[in-house]
C-alpha cells in the first residue's frame, strides 16, 4: 500500500502519495504554480528539477522561508499558500533579476509570444525592470541547423538536461562560474565542432530563445517568388498531426487538408508528399532486411543483424560519433526527405523536362537535424542539394502568418499526384515503431507470400522507452527492438553490441514519441500528453487510408516498373542509398 | 616555450592518476587535481584523455576545469608569481604591486610570459598579514613590497 499524505493546498485538502511534490499535488487538484525551469516529460523519466530559478516559491505555514514547490515533497499536515501576495512579490523579483541580465529585444526574437520568460513577466504584470548592471555577452553559434544566443541564457539548463540524461549526447554542460557561468559546449568549441548530433531537443526544451533553428524561411520566399524556379514541397509524416496547435487548434487535430491549401496558397508549384517518399523506403529497407535475415538464416557470415533503420538524421549523426564500428550495421536507406528529393530531381524533373537547378525541393519535417542533413555532401549533385531547404513545422506556421492565412477555417486540399499519393504504413512514420511496423506489414507479404489478416501490430507500439517484440512470420519468430530517445537507444545498442540479445530489425528515433515529439515540432514547454495526442491521430490518419501497405501504393509500383527497376536493384542503389562517415573523433569522452 | 604533447608518458601518468581514483567519475576533480600537479596545468587533450578514461562527456570535464579557478589550461612559468590581494595587503597597496608586475612581464593575471620562465596570478591571503603587502614567487615570500623593487627582483629572476 502506498503511503498517503493529508495536507491542504489554498484551503483545499488533498491527500497525495508519498514522494508527491507540491508542485505535483497542485496540479493534480487544478491549481497551476508558474515554473521556468522545470521540464518533466511524464513518463519518459526525464525531469530537470534543479530548484534554481525561483519561480515556483510557495508559501508554507510554519516554514520560515518560501519554498521551490517543483523540488520540495509535500509531508503530512502541511497548509500551503500557492498565491499570497508575498509569494507573487517573491516571484515578482526573481523575474524581475532574470530580466536585469536579459536582452530586451523581445520584439524581434525568434521565441517572441511562445517565450516562458516572457509570458512569466506579462502574467506577474512586471511594468519595469528596476535592477539595471553588467549584462552577459557572449558571440552568436549559428551551425547548419541550431542557433545559440547565449545572451538570452537563463541558466535554467533544461538543455543541458535534454542533452545529458535524454540523449546522452554531452555536449552541452554548465561552464565557468558566477556571473560568467553559461552552459556551452567543451571549450566554448562551436557546436558543430563538438558532439552534438543535431536531434534540436535543447531547442525544444528552451524555455526562452537562446537556443532555436536556423530560420530558412526567407529563403524559401525567395525562391517562391522567382519565376523561373519551380518550387515543389514535401511534407513529413508527423507535420499534419501538429501544425494545428500553431493555430489554437487542440493537440492531435489531423489537419492534412488545411496543410496543403495553405501550401498551395503560399504559391508552391506542386504540393508533394515525404509520405510518398516513405513508402519507396519501406520498399528499399524492407528489401534489404529481407535480404539480409535470407542471407542469415542460409549461414553467410558476412551479414550483420540486427538491420537498423536510418531515416531519422540525429540517429545517423548519432551512431556515426558514437558506434563507428556499427557503420555497415544499418540500413542504406536514404530518408525518405532525401529519397523524395532524388526522385524529384531525377525521375520527376526529367519527366516535366525541368532542369534540376531551376527546380527548388523544400521540405516540410518536424526536425531540426533535416536541416543539417539536407546540407551533407553526399546530397548533392555539382553542388545541388537533391532537397534545398528543409523548413520546420514552426517556420511553416510562421509563413503561413506571414501571407494572414486563416488555417483553422481553410478548405481541404488534396496532394498532387504522382508524388503525393501513400499509404497508411508511410503515416505512421511518425510514430515510434511505426517505421518498423510499415516495414513489418510488406516484408511480412513478401516473405510469406501471403496476405496479413490484420495489417495493425499492436505489440510494436506504444511509448515505452525500449520495446522488444517478436513478429510471427509464417512459423519464422523476426526479433524487432525498437527505441526512441537517444538515451534508450544507447541502452538497446549496447545489449546489441555485448551480444545480451539478438534482433533482426531494430528501429530507432532520436526524438521522443518519435517525430511527433521532433525538435521542430510546435512547442509542447514540457507537456507531453501532446505529443501522444500527436501520436494517436498518427494511427488515426493510418487507419482512415483506404491502402495500408508500402508495396501496394499504386504510383510506387509505377515508379518502379517505369523508372526504377527492382527494389535494392543498381538504379534503385544509386540514387536512393547512402553510406555513412566515422565521425567518433569528435567523441571523446562517451 | 614548447607546444604540450600528449605522448606515451603523459598518456600513462594520466592513466594512472585516473586508475588511482579508481576511473570514477565521481572522483572526476580529484583526477583533475592530480593531473595538474603532475603536468603542471590541463590542456584540451588532457581533458579529452581524461573524459575518455572516466567514460563522461568532455563538456563536463571543462565545466569543472572553468568552474575552479585553482585548474588552469595554460601553463605556469618557471617562475609562478602570485602577488597577494588579501586585505591587508590590499590596503597597503598591492594592486600598484600587481600594475607594476604586470607592467614589467608584459602579461596579465593568469598569463605565462612567452619565455615561460614567469607565470602571473593573484592569491587571497597567504598568512603573512604583518608583511603586506606580500608576493610570492614559486615558494618564496616577498614582503613590505614596494613597486621600485619589482624590475629588480625579476631581473634577479631571469638572469639565475
Amino acid at each position: 500500500m502506498e503511503t498517503m499524505i493529508a495536507l491542504t493546498i489554498d484551503g483545499h485538502f488533498l491527500q497525495v502519495p508519498k514522494g508527491t511534490t507540491i508542485l505535483e499535488a497542485a496540479k493534480s487538484i487544478g491549481i497551476a504554480i508558474p515554473t521556468l525551469c522545470h521540464y518533466k516529460l511524464e513518463g519518459q523519466g526525464i525531469e530537470n528539477k534543479p530548484g534554481s530559478c525561483r519561480v515556483c516559491v510557495v508559501e508554507v505555514e510554519g516554514s520560515k522561508n518560501l519554498v521551490p514547490s517543483c523540488y520540495t515533497e509535500c509531508k503530512e499536515g502541511m497548509v500551503i499558500h500557492t498565491h499570497t501576495l508575498r509569494v507573487i512579490m517573491a516571484r515578482r523579483t526573481v523575474v524581475d533579476l532574470l530580466l536585469s541580465d536579459h536582452p530586451s529585444d523581445c520584439l524581434v526574437c525568434p521565441q517572441a509570444g511562445k517565450c516562458e520568460l516572457q509570458k512569466l513577466a506579462l502574467d506577474l504584470g512586471l511594468r519595469e525592470i528596476t535592477y539595471s548592471g553588467s549584462k552577459s555577452v557572449y558571440k552568436k553559434d549559428i551551425s547548419a541547423a541550431i542557433i545559440r544566443d547565449m545572451n538570452k541564457c537563463i541558466m535554467c539548463r533544461r538543455c543541458e538536461t535534454v542533452c545529458n540524461q535524454m540523449q546522452t549526447v554531452g555536449a552541452l554542460s554548465a561552464i565557468n562560474r558566477g556571473f560568467e557561468a553559461v552552459v556551452g559546449t567543451a571549450f566554448e568549441q562551436k557546436l558543430e565542432d563538438s558532439t552534438c548530433v543535431m536531434c534540436g531537443q535543447c531547442v525544444q526544451a528552451c524555455p526562452v530563445g537562446a537556443l532555436s533553428e536556423v530560420d530558412n524561411t526567407r529563403d524559401v520566399m525567395k525562391a517562391l517568388n522567382n519565376p523561373k524556379k519551380t518550387v515543389i514541397v514535401q511534407t513529413a509524416p508527423a507535420v499534419r498531426v501538429a501544425l494545428g496547435e500553431e493555430f489554437g487548434m487542440e493537440p492531435g487535430s489531423r489537419v492534412t487538408g488545411k496543410m496543403v491549401t495553405a501550401l498551395r496558397q503560399l504559391g508552391f508549384n506542386y504540393v508533394f508528399d515525404t509520405d510518398f517518399a516513405a513508402d519507396l523506403t519501406i520498399m528499399e529497407e524492407g528489401t534489404e532486411m529481407l535480404d539480409r535475415i535470407a542471407r542469415y538464416q542460409a549461414g553467410d557470415k558476412s551479414v550483420r543483424l540486427p538491420i537498423m533503420t536510418s531515416c531519422c538524421p540525429g540517429w545517423v549523426n548519432f551512431f556515426e560519433t558514437y558506434y563507428p564500428e556499427m557503420l555497415d550495421v544499418p540500413s542504406t536507406a536514404k530518408s525518405p526527405m532525401m529519397m523524395f528529393g532524388a526522385i524529384a530531381k531525377n525521375y520527376w524533373a526529367e519527366k516535366l523536362g525541368i532542369s534540376r537547378e531551376d527546380l527548388v525541393v523544400v521540405a516540410i519535417m518536424p526536425c531540426v537535424a533535416k536541416k543539417y542533413e539536407c546540407k551533407r555532401d553526399e546530397f548533392q549533385v555539382n553542388g545541388n542539394p537533391d532537397v534545398d531547404i528543409s523548413l520546420t513545422t514552426r517556420e511553416l506556421a510562421d509563413m503561413i502568418r506571414y501571407l494572414g492565412i486563416k488555417f483553422d477555417q481553410l478548405p481541404n486540399g488534396e496532394f498532387d499526384r504522382p508524388l503525393g499519393e501513400s499509404t497508411g504504413a508511410a503515416a505512421i512514420f511518425g510514430a515510434t515503431g511505426g517505421v518498423i511496423e510499415a516495414a513489418t506489414r510488406t516484408a511480412y507479404e513478401l516473405y510469406t507470400k501471403k496476405a496479413l489478416g490484420k495489417v495493425d501490430f499492436q505489440q510494436l507500439r506504444g511509448l515505452t522507452g525500449v520495446r522488444e517484440a517478436t513478429v510471427d512470420f509464417d512459423g519464422t519468430p523476426i526479433r524487432i527492438g525498437i527505441a526512441h530517445g537517444l538515451g534508450n537507444a544507447r541502452k538497446l545498442l549496447d545489449k546489441v553490441r555485448k551480444g545480451e540479445e539478438f534482433f533482426h530489425a531494430i528501429e530507432i528515433m532520436a526524438c521522443p514519441g518519435g517525430c511527433v515529439g521532433g525538435a521542430g515540432q510546435p512547442y509542447h514547454h514540457g507537456d507531453f500528453s501532446k505529443v501522444e495526442k500527436r501520436l494517436n491521430a498518427i494511427y488515426e490518419e493510418d487507419s482512415s487510408m483506404p491502402i495500408r501497405k508500402s508495396h501496394e501504393n499504386p504510383y510506387i509500383k509505377q515508379l518502379y516498373k517505369e523508372y526504377l527497376g527492382e527494389p535494392c536493384g543498381e538504379k534503385a542503389h544509386h540514387l536512393l542509398h547512402t553510406h555513412y562517415f566515422d565521425k567518433s573523433k569528435k567523441n571523446y569522452g562517451l | 616555450m614548447c607546444k604540450f604533447e600528449l605522448n606515451d608518458t603523459n598518456k600513462q601518468i594520466i592513466i594512472d592518476v585516473c586508475k588511482a581514483n579508481g576511473n570514477s567519475a565521481g572522483n572526476v576533480i580529484h583526477v583533475l587535481h592530480g593531473v595538474q600537479g603532475k603536468l603542471g596545468y590541463l590542456p584540451a587533450e588532457v581533458q579529452e584523455f581524461i573524459a575518455k578514461q572516466l567514460n563522461i562527456p568532455v563538456s563536463k570535464v571543462y565545466g569543472i576545469v572553468s568552474f575552479y579557478s585553482f585548474f588552469t589550461m595554460t601553463p605556469k612559468g618557471k617562475y609562478p608569481i602570485d602577488v597577494c590581494l588579501g586585505t591587508a595587503c590590499h590596503v597597503r597597496g598591492s594592486d600598484k604591486l600587481l600594475e607594476e608586475f604586470r607592467r614589467q612581464l608584459g602579461i596579465g593575471e593568469g598569463q605565462t610570459t612567452e619565455d615561460g620562465l614567469f607565470s602571473l596570478s593573484t592569491l587571497r591571503c597567504v598568512g603573512a598579514c604583518s608583511l603586506a603587502p606580500v608576493a610570492m614567487i614559486g615558494e618564496k615570500v616577498y614582503g613590505r613590497l614596494t613597486p621600485n623593487q619589482v624590475a629588480g627582483i625579476i631581473a634577479e629572476y631571469r638572469d639565475k
